[in-house]
């Protein structure tokens, strides 16, 4: 075996697919993989989904069973969160006090929850939800009948009340935008959410800033809006976003904008350090920007391209990103990153609850949002990588096939 | 219980005992088995999990939904006995059956 070594620091989807990729692509040497967490890499996605409702056990989250890292000699070093990077020394260094020393580098380092910072906000029974051990503590006051406001109206906090309906909770959603799902879908998609919610039982209220959590007795009481109007709570789920963990990059002197600046080899401006998932800001061809993505499509892809970069194989990253979100019995599925749109159409109808919206930029399709509707999604793939400027009026006609329009 | 072989497009082949109530997907991914991609982990969204099912067995596993039909469609190389692995729920009805594994995902 060669003595080289690559560090992951991070062991999330991004982490794991690495550890696995580099063994698929025969990296002869060593692996650490050190996450924070005290579990092995696992999906994500279910959290505000079928685990959260029980529906999905927790055996069943994690991506690989514990044997293939010990058949594949993968070093797990899980509960170490690393505190700081030396570039010149080629080290890592953990907050307990280890060391790991590396030849090549990957920071799979993810992302953490925005947090609330209104007055209140620290005390129990408000809760986040992005690890197992957040949904085990929501859990616990998941009981029929409680009473659960969600911040946040984007898909962690809709999916999140979706299953709580279904399992009997009173549900209100205060979302400060005036519409739901604002950053990551356009607003006919945002209204048919809103009706759905609704029709379910779940008090929607738009334009709704918290500006302080009601405390009693050490625990959450109620949400204060702006204005003064109070919404009783019993537990309370806050779902505002996540920020890049780029901070050790940062300090470490690696060029860092909206998280980890990487190239198209998921590259940092260092060469041996690699940054790929949701903390890394790189460089989409499709685009011709930078974005950075939070994806599992899109961990999984850039730990595959860093893997196969680190071994001696160029296969430059470029997908075209997309999004689920499983809510009640529908299934929105997003291709592409609709942002700067200038013309949406739309094929079939929001009443039959199926239906897309295609978003257009000077002609040329950029993003698809499909409900119930996966033709639409999968057939939008190819047309969004090609660049295709298909005419909108066939778009619209849900008896033209996707393929006939590239 | 129930015995799963997955043959992989070289012909390799792998014989698991996998747990009734699992999708064939995840007795895949649980067991070792290569070529099961399953980047969205079962929710029947990405089509990675695409598998040929042995035609003898093809009736048991029940047939494939509206949305998995539209997802098969976009298959690379979808035949006739193809399903996607995330959607077989395995039961003792299953014990012996034979999938096989395209070339490519996705």
């Amino acid at each position: 075996m060669s003595e080289e070594t690559v560090v992951i620091v991070g062991a999330g989807h991004a982490g794991g697919q690495a550890a696995a990729s580099l063994r698929q692509f025969k990296w002869p040497g060593h692996i650490v993989m050190a996450g924070e967490e005290a579990y092995l890499p696992y999906q994500r996605p279910p959290l505000s989904k079928g685990f959260l409702s029980g529906d999905l056990e927790y055996e069943r989250l994690f991506l690989k069973p514990e044997a293939f890292y010990a058949q594949h000699d993968v070093d797990r070093v899980l509960e170490a969160e690393i505190a700081s990077l030396d570039l010149e020394a080629k080290t890592v260094h953990a907050k307990n006090g280890e060391a790991h020393r590396f030849d090549k580098l990957i920071l799979a380092t993810g992302a953490r929850v925005r947090r609330l910072t209104c007055p209140g906000a620290d005390c129990d029974g408000v809760y986040y939800l992005r690890t197992i051990d957040d949904v085990r503590g929501i859990q616990a006051r998941f009981r029929e009948g409680a009473r659960l406001v969600v911040v946040g109206g984007g898909y962690i906090g809709l999916e999140a009340a979706a299953v709580a309906r279904k399992m009997g909770l009173e549900v209100t959603v205060l979302e400060a935008e005036d519409r739901v799902l604002a950053r990551v879908a356009g607003p006919e998609v945002s209204a048919f959410y809103q009706d759905v919610h609704r029709d379910a039982g779940v008090d929607i209220r738009l334009g709704a800033r918290v500006s302080e959590i009601a405390v009693e007795d050490g625990c959450v009481r109620a949400c204060v809006l702006d204005g003064g109007e109070e919404t009783p709570a019993d537990l309370v789920i806050v779902g505002i976003g996540i920020l890049p963990n780029a901070e050790i990059a940062a300090e470490a002197g690696l060029v860092v904008s909206n998280g980890i600046d990487t190239n198209e080899f998921a590259q940092t401006s260092h060469r041996d350090v690699y940054a790929i998932g949701d903390c890394a800001n790189h460089f989409n061809p499709i685009y011709d920007r930078r974005m950075r993505l939070e994806s599992v499509h899109n961990a999984l892809e850039q730990a595959k391209t860093a893997a196969a970069h680190i071994c001696g194989k160029e296969k430059p990253y470029s997908q075209v990103p997309w999004f689920w979100s499983d809510q009640y019995d529908l299934k929105l599925q997003t291709q592409g990153v609709s942002a700067g749109y200038d013309e949406a159409v739309v094929r079939g109808a929001p009443d039959a609850r199926s239906f897309a919206v295609f978003y257009l930029k000077k002609g040329r399709l950029i993003a698809t949002d499909a409900v119930n509707a996966p033709a639409e999604f999968l057939g939008s793939k190819a047309l969004i990588a090609a660049g295709a400027t298909p005419a909108p009026e066939r778009l619209k006609d849900p008896d033209v096939p996707l393929k006939d329009l590239i | 219980m129930a015995k799963i072989t997955y043959i992989e497009h070289s012909g390799e082949e792998h014989t698991v005992e996998a747990d009734a109530g699992l999708s064939v997907m995840e007795a895949a991914v649980k067991n070792l088995v290569p070529g099961i991609d399953a980047d969205c982990g079962g929710a029947c969204a990405c089509a990675t999990c695409h598998v040929y099912v042995e035609a003898d067995w093809f009736e048991k596993t029940g047939g494939a939904s509206a949305m998995e039909e539209s997802m098969l469609d976009f298959a690379q190389e979808r035949q006739e006995t193809s399903r996607l692995s995330c959607q077989i729920k395995i039961s003792d009805e299953l014990d012996g059956l034979i999938v096989r594994l395209p070339e490519f995902q996705g």
